[in-house]
Parts: C-alpha cells; sequence; structure tokens
C-alpha cells in the first residue's frame, strides 16, 4: 500500500498549494504545408493542426481526470510561420487567421509560432511576418508571436532590435481598447530554445520532431508552502528542500506527458523544469524569495536567492525526468505573480533590479507594464540590454513588455485571468535614440567560440 | 490498474458504506482501507482495483466527487501512479 502521508501532501499540493501542470503542449511542424499561394498554404495549415491535434484536448482532461491533477492549459506551438509565409511573398496575417481557426476549431486556448527568427540577420519572409504582426494580432485572438533577434553564437541583429520596440508599441496602440493584449502576446527572444511549451514564446524549432508533446509544470506555491515549514535552516537545507519538492512536481510531469505522449501516439518531447506563478495568492514566486528571509522582492539580496532557488529547481528536476528542455527555471512575469506586483507598488522592485534578476533566472523581464508614452527607442533598448545578458551568459533571455496606452506610472493595467495584472513601472526617460538607431550587429562575443 | 480514493471531512453515519456502494456498482473491488478519526475530522484511504470498473473512469471519479458534495466531505480519486512516480525514486 502507498504510504498513507504520501498520498495526503499530494492531495494538500493539489488542494492548497496549486500545485498543477501549467501546459500539455503540442508541437507542431508545418514545413510540409508551404505552397507559394498563401490561400493553399492556409488551408494545408488548417488541415494539419486541426487533424494532429484533434483529439489533444480530450486526452488531457482524461489525464486531468485519471490522476486527479489539474491540467490549466492545453496548447499548440507550430514552425515559425515566417519559414512557411516566405515562399508566397506576401504578408501573412492570412496565416494568422489559419491558426486562430485552427486553435479554435481544437479547443486550446492559445497557439504559438507566428514567429521569425533573425538573430543574423532577416531572410525571405521575415520582414514581412515581422511587420504584419500589430495587425496580426488585433485580428485574432489565440495567437501568439515571438522574434529571437540575437544569440551566443551570432551575436545580437540590432536591426532587428530596433525594429521590435516599434512593432510593440504598434501592437499595444492597436489594441488599446483591449488593455493593449496585443503586446502582451509578443516575445523577444535572445538565445530562443526550440522545445518551449509556456506561451507566448512557444515555436515549434525545425530541428523538432514532425510532431511532439512537451510538457511545463508548476509549483511556485509547493515550493513556498515547503520554505515555509523551515523557519530557523540554513540556507544550504533550504536548498535541498526545495531540490526534493521540484524532485516530485517534475515527476509529476513526467508522468502525465509520457501518458498524453502514449494516448495521442506522438513522441513525448520534454518536461519544462519551470516555477510558474499564477496571480492566485500563493502561487508565486516573490512569496518563496520572501519566504527566505527578504522583507519584500526587489530588497538586495533577492538575485541571490532566487539564483539559489532556481539552480535547486533545476537540480530537483533534473533527475526525475528523462528529457529536460524548454526554458527551466524560475518564471518572474511581474503581472502574473501577487508576489511582485505587490513589490512593485510598495516601491521595492524596479525594472533594474528585475533586469539583474534575470541574469540568474528563466527567462526575462516578462509581462512588464510601462508608461504609454514611453518611446520605441526605449523599448528597444531595453530589448537590447536583456538581449546581451542572454548572450554573453548563454542562456535564454526575453523581453514581454506592455506599454500601457494612456497609463501614466503607478497606475494598474488589468488583463484578467491568468495573466493578471499590472502595476505601470517607472522608466528611466534618458534617450538611447542614437545608439539604436546606428543599426547592424553586436559580435558574437568570445563565449560563442567554443569549437 | 489500481486507483487511489481518499475521502477527508467531518465524520458522518455511513460514509464507507456509501463510498463502498459506489464502487460495487460500477465493479470496482476495494483491495485495501485505512481510516483515522481526528477528534472529529474524518481521513480515509482505500486502494481500489479498477481494472473491472464498468465505464468510464473520469465518469466513476464524477459520481463520488458528488457523493462528496452532498455529504460536504472532499473525495479524490486517482490513479496511484501519480503517487508511485512523485514519492518513489
Amino acid at each position: 500500500m502507498i504510504n498513507n502521508n504520501d498520498i495526503l501532501e499530494t492531495i494538500q499540493m493539489i488542494q492548497d498549494e496549486n500545485l498543477d501542470i501549467r501546459t500539455i503542449t503540442m508541437g507542431i511542424s508545418l514545413l510540409d504545408c508551404i505552397d507559394p499561394v498563401l490561400d493553399k498554404a492556409c488551408t494545408k495549415v488548417y488541415d494539419k493542426i486541426t487533424k494532429a491535434a484533434e483529439n489533444h484536448v480530450k486526452v488531457g482532461e482524461q489525464l486531468e481526470k485519471r490522476y486527479g491533477i489539474p491540467i490549466i492549459n492545453k496548447r499548440i506551438s507550430v514552425t515559425p510561420i515566417a519559414a512557411i509565409s516566405a515562399a508566397t511573398k506576401q504578408s501573412p496575417v492570412k496565416l494568422a487567421l489559419a491558426l486562430d481557426k485552427a486553435a479554435k476549431a481544437t479547443g486550446v486556448n492559445y497557439i504559438g509560432g507566428y514567429s521569425a527568427l533573425v538573430h543574423k540577420g532577416f531572410s525571405a519572409g521575415d520582414l514581412e511576418l515581422i511587420k504584419s504582426i500589430p495587425e496580426a494580432l488585433s485580428q485574432t485572438e489565440r495567437v501568439c508571436s515571438s522574434v529571437n533577434i540575437g544569440s551566443t553564437h551570432a551575436g545580437i541583429n540590432m536591426d532587428a532590435v530596433k525594429l521590435m520596440g516599434e512593432i510593440i508599441l504598434e501592437a499595444s496602440k492597436k489594441t488599446a481598447d483591449n488593455f493593449c493584449f496585443g503586446a502582451a502576446k509578443i516575445v523577444v527572444f535572445c538565445n530562443a530554445v526550440e522545445d518551449n511549451p509556456f506561451m507566448a514564446g512557444a515555436f515549434h524549432g525545425t530541428g523538432e520532431p514532425d510532431t511532439v508533446i512537451n510538457v511545463g509544470v508548476s509549483g511556485p506555491g509547493v515550493v513556498r508552502a515547503a520554505v515555509q515549514k523551515m523557519p530557523h535552516a540554513t540556507i544550504d537545507e533550504i536548498a535541498e528542500q526545495i531540490k526534493r519538492t521540484a524532485f516530485k512536481i517534475t515527476r509529476m510531469g513526467q508522468l502525465v506527458g509520457a501518458e498524453a505522449a502514449k494516448m495521442l501516439d506522438v513522441p513525448f518531447g520534454i518536461v519544462d523544469l519551470s516555477l510558474a506563478p499564477t496571480p492566485a495568492v500563493g502561487d508565486s514566486v516573490a512569496y518563496i524569495l520572501e519566504e527566505m528571509g527578504l522583507e519584500k522582492c526587489g530588497a538586495y539580496g533577492t538575485t541571490a536567492a532566487l539564483a539559489l532557488l532556481n539552480d535547486a529547481v533545476k537540480k530537483g528536476g533534473v533527475m526525475a525526468s528523462s528529457h529536460v528542455g524548454g526554458l527551466s527555471g524560475a518564471f518572474i512575469p511581474v503581472s502574473e505573480d501577487a508576489g511582485m506586483i505587490r513589490a512593485v507598488q510598495a516601491g521595492a522592485l524596479t525594472l533594474e533590479k528585475l533586469e539583474a534578476m534575470t541574469a540568474v533566472c528563466s527567462v526575462g523581464l516578462d509581462m512588464v507594464v510601462v508608461p504609454g508614452d514611453t518611446s520605441a527607442d526605449i523599448i528597444s533598448a531595453i530589448i537590447a540590454d536583456e538581449a546581451a545578458i542572454g548572450m554573453v551568459n548563454n542562456k535564454t533571455t526575453a523581453v514581454r513588455i506592455i506599454p500601457a496606452i494612456g497609463r501614466k506610472e503607478g497606475e494598474m493595467l488589468d488583463f484578467g485571468g491568468l495573466f493578471g495584472s499590472g502595476p505601470v513601472m517607472a522608466v528611466n526617460k534618458f534617450s538611447p535614440a542614437k545608439f539604436i538607431s546606428r543599426g547592424g550587429r553586436i559580435p558574437a562575443p568570445l563565449q560563442s567560440l567554443k569549437n | 490498474m489500481r486507483a487511489v480514493i481518499t475521502v477527508i471531512g467531518k465524520d458522518t453515519v455511513g460514509i464507507l458504506a456509501k463510498v463502498t456502494g459506489i464502487c460495487a456498482a460500477d465493479n470496482v473491488n476495494v483491495m485495501d482501507v485505512t481510516q483515522t478519526v481526528m477528534q472529529d475530522l474524518f481521513a480515509m484511504t482505500m486502494l481500489a482495483d479498477i481494472s473491472g470498473l464498468q465505464g468510464d473512469f473520469g465518469a466513476f471519479s464524477d459520481k463520488l466527487k458528488s457523493l462528496g458534495a452532498d455529504l460536504n466531505l472532499q473525495i479524490h480519486v486517482m490513479h496511484e501512479d501519480i503517487f508511485n512516480s512523485m514519492h518513489r525514486v
């Protein structure tokens, strides 16, 4: 018989500490849907997705029942659309509409991959896609977009950085009557990964199998509860406890992912070992850091605490899964984390501190709301700084920033649901315009020369 | 295939009978039961063989859940694999 305490611990984790599988994401290659006639490409894309993911949501719901564990999101990621639309030599907005339609038909809440990879330069289709992002996101509901503008191996494409500042601002303006939500669906990456199951940055890399199942686990609430039980422990004891907790969380992700893959007859890709917060009280990464002994997230010591947390999560998770991938680490999205929101409102957490934190955790500046009058140059420069951290440290960094049109510092932008609400944060107003307008490419750093 | 059924809540008359009644109706064999009553909080764990289950696992789980709602108890039905994978290396 299974130990009673283990059973009750599991139930408590799910019931009281918000343990869940954050997402089961089906990656689908669209490379066989390329067609020079745009309408034909759209039909092929729609048909392929709806056939491949026909049972995706149903299987997710069955697994929720079988294991008694909530699976919050069922999603789809596809090949970067710029590669599919290149042959059409047209704006790919119609493909975005086809993706949206396919997402609705299959019942997934988001579909990622309206993307372009331009870290070294623009190839055919890339510029058309990037320029169409604001239009595509304002016309669709479930499509998410990402652009990779830099990598450790290629350096940073500063022309793309400049462009993305303008695109984000435009996307926000185009959706100003809908809480500027367009900008919340754009992620700008450095060192983007091909198997990320999390939105809005998920896309299906060209090195992936035709279809694949990737799983993202969650559990900030569980980690926080574990740390809370040891008020007098040393840091190494806390690290050990986080490792144990992460192991359990990840094993659950591995089980559900492997089972989903078997039921869908699709290869199992990876488990993304992430601590992904939600606006639910208690499901916060910031609160874990505060539980470790910081008065507020953002105080001095936050970066060190986050580094410890991030490392312990990986160490615990890596043994629990046969294949680890994706972004793997703690996420620090401001608007989706009750503790981060409160820290910003209390004046403890600034954009500068968040930037420092992104050097030691997964991803980067995520769901950060800035004043609506922030210039495109400043947004571009924020992207450049974040990309530089990723490039030099050989890690993924990303920027998902929302200029809140018509709102000023200190006001709130409420998205609702899993996206939460974000306080408008202060931005350094000194101009980076000349640096951003120079264009060109930041050369790859010495770290890239590993061969 | 085995499932773990847990019942947590305020102790009342006939909890065990009602839960096992639903199991029997769906051809689920109860293999082991442990229960504790701490003050008036009732916690019961059952290991059940679901290989002969008539009908869908989800429907079986829903029946027990709605029984839980009627009796003001939390009833969870979970496949045993989740505990084995989370708590055993």
